[in-house]
C-alpha cells in the first residue's frame, strides 16, 4: 500500500516539475514564500527604460535587441548573445547561477545599480512571454 | 668511448634534475625532452571553468599572453566591476579559482615561446592590462595597415584574436595560421 502511495506521489511531482518551465522556477526562486506578485508590464517597462552613460544611450535592447527570438549583438564587443525568448533558447534561465550573474552585471552596467527582487521577479516575468 | 658517453648523460641528467628552473611548472624532466610542444607558441587554456566564464563575452585569451602581475591587476573585484568598460563581477568562489588557473600558467612562469618572447620585451616590473599594450604583441602587428583591423568590419580591433588567428584557441599564433577577412593569408 505504501509503495503505491509512494509511486502516486512520486508521479504528481514529476508531471508537476515537467509542466513548470526554468523561467517559472527562477521565479519562484526569487519569490520562495510566494508573498511577491510578479507583473509583466511593470517588467516591460524596465526592460526599455533607457539610461545615458557618456553621451550614449544604454538599455537592455542595445545588446539583446528587439526581436528576443533573434540572437543579440554586445554594443561594444560584437560578440553574439543567444536568443533571450525560452521558445527558441531552451538553454535560457536554466541556471540560477547564470541567471543570478547576468542580473547583477547587467543591471549594474545599464541601471547604474543592482535591481531588486521585486524588479528581477518582473523582468522575468515579462520574458517569459517569448 | 662509449663509457665517456655514459658518464656525461649521467652528469648532463643530474645537472638538469638539479636545476629544475628549465622547467614549466608541473613538467617532469621526460616531458620537457620529449615534447617540443612546450618550447613552441603558448600553452592552450585547459580550465573549464575560465574557458566557459570568460568566453561568455570575449575570446578566452591564454594564460600565458600576460604575467602575473597583469592577471592580478585584471582580476582584482573591483577591477572586474569595470573590465574594459563592462561589469564582468564574479563571485568570489569562481573569482579566486579562474585566477589561481591563470597565474598557474601564466607568461611569466610559461616554458612556451611566446610567452617568452612576451616577458623578454617587458621591463622589470612591467604588467599592462592590455595584451595588445605589450611591446612583442606591437611589434609583431605594426605592419599590419589600420584598414586590415580598425577598418575592417570583420575584425574591429586588435583585440578580437581569433579574427584572424584561425588557430587562436589552440594557442597557435604563427603566420601560416592567420586568415585575414577580407583579405586572406598574411605573408610578411
Amino acid at each position: 500500500m505504501n509503495k503505491i502511495l509512494i509511486f502516486v506521489v512520486a508521479i504528481l511531482f514529476s508531471s508537476i516539475a515537467l509542466a513548470t518551465t526554468p523561467i517559472d522556477q527562477r521565479m519562484a526562486d526569487y519569490n520562495p514564500d510566494g508573498s511577491l506578485i510578479f507583473d509583466a508590464k511593470r517588467g516591460e517597462d524596465l526592460w526599455n527604460q533607457k539610461r545615458m552613460v557618456d553621451g550614449k544611450q544604454r538599455d537592455c535592447n542595445a545588446c539583446h535587441g528587439k526581436d528576443f527570438t533573434q540572437p543579440g549583438e554586445h554594443v561594444k564587443s560584437g560578440k553574439v548573445i543567444k536568443p533571450m525568448a525560452y521558445s527558441v533558447n531552451k538553454e535560457r534561465f536554466t541556471k540560477l547561477k547564470k541567471v543570478k550573474k547576468w542580473f547583477k552585471r547587467n543591471c549594474k552596467w545599464t541601471y547604474g545599480r543592482e535591481c531588486t527582487t521585486q524588479e528581477k521577479g518582473d523582468l522575468l516575468k515579462y520574458l517569459s512571454q517569448f | 668511448m662509449i663509457k665517456r658517453l655514459t658518464i656525461l648523460s649521467m652528469v648532463t641528467l643530474l645537472g638538469l634534475g638539479i636545476n629544475t628552473s628549465v622547467f614549466a611548472d608541473g613538467e617532469s624532466f621526460f616531458d620537457w625532452l620529449l615534447t617540443t610542444d612546450s618550447r613552441n607558441e603558448i600553452k592552450p587554456m585547459q580550465n573549464e571553468l575560465y574557458n566557459e566564464e570568460c568566453s561568455d563575452c570575449h575570446f578566452p585569451y591564454q594564460a600565458g599572453l600576460l604575467p602575473e602581475a597583469s592577471w592580478k591587476k585584471l582580476l582584482d573585484p573591483k577591477a572586474l566591476e569595470d573590465h574594459f568598460g563592462d561589469n564582468a563581477e564574479l563571485d568570489d568562489e569562481t573569482r579566486s579559482a579562474i585566477l589561481d588557473a591563470l597565474i598557474a600558467d601564466s607568461a611569466d612562469k610559461s616554458r612556451y615561446k611566446r610567452s617568452k618572447k612576451i616577458m623578454s620585451s617587458l621591463g622589470e616590473n612591467e604588467a599592462p592590462m592590455r595584451i595588445i599594450d605589450i611591446p612583442y604583441i606591437k611589434r609583431k602587428h605594426h605592419e599590419i595597415p589600420d584598414k586590415l583591423i580598425t577598418g575592417n568590419d570583420k575584425v574591429k580591433s586588435l583585440s578580437f584574436c581569433d579574427a584572424c588567428h584561425q588557430k587562436a584557441d589552440e594557442g597557435i599564433y604563427d603566420d601560416d595560421s592567420v586568415v585575414i577577412p577580407g583579405h586572406g593569408n598574411w605573408t610578411w
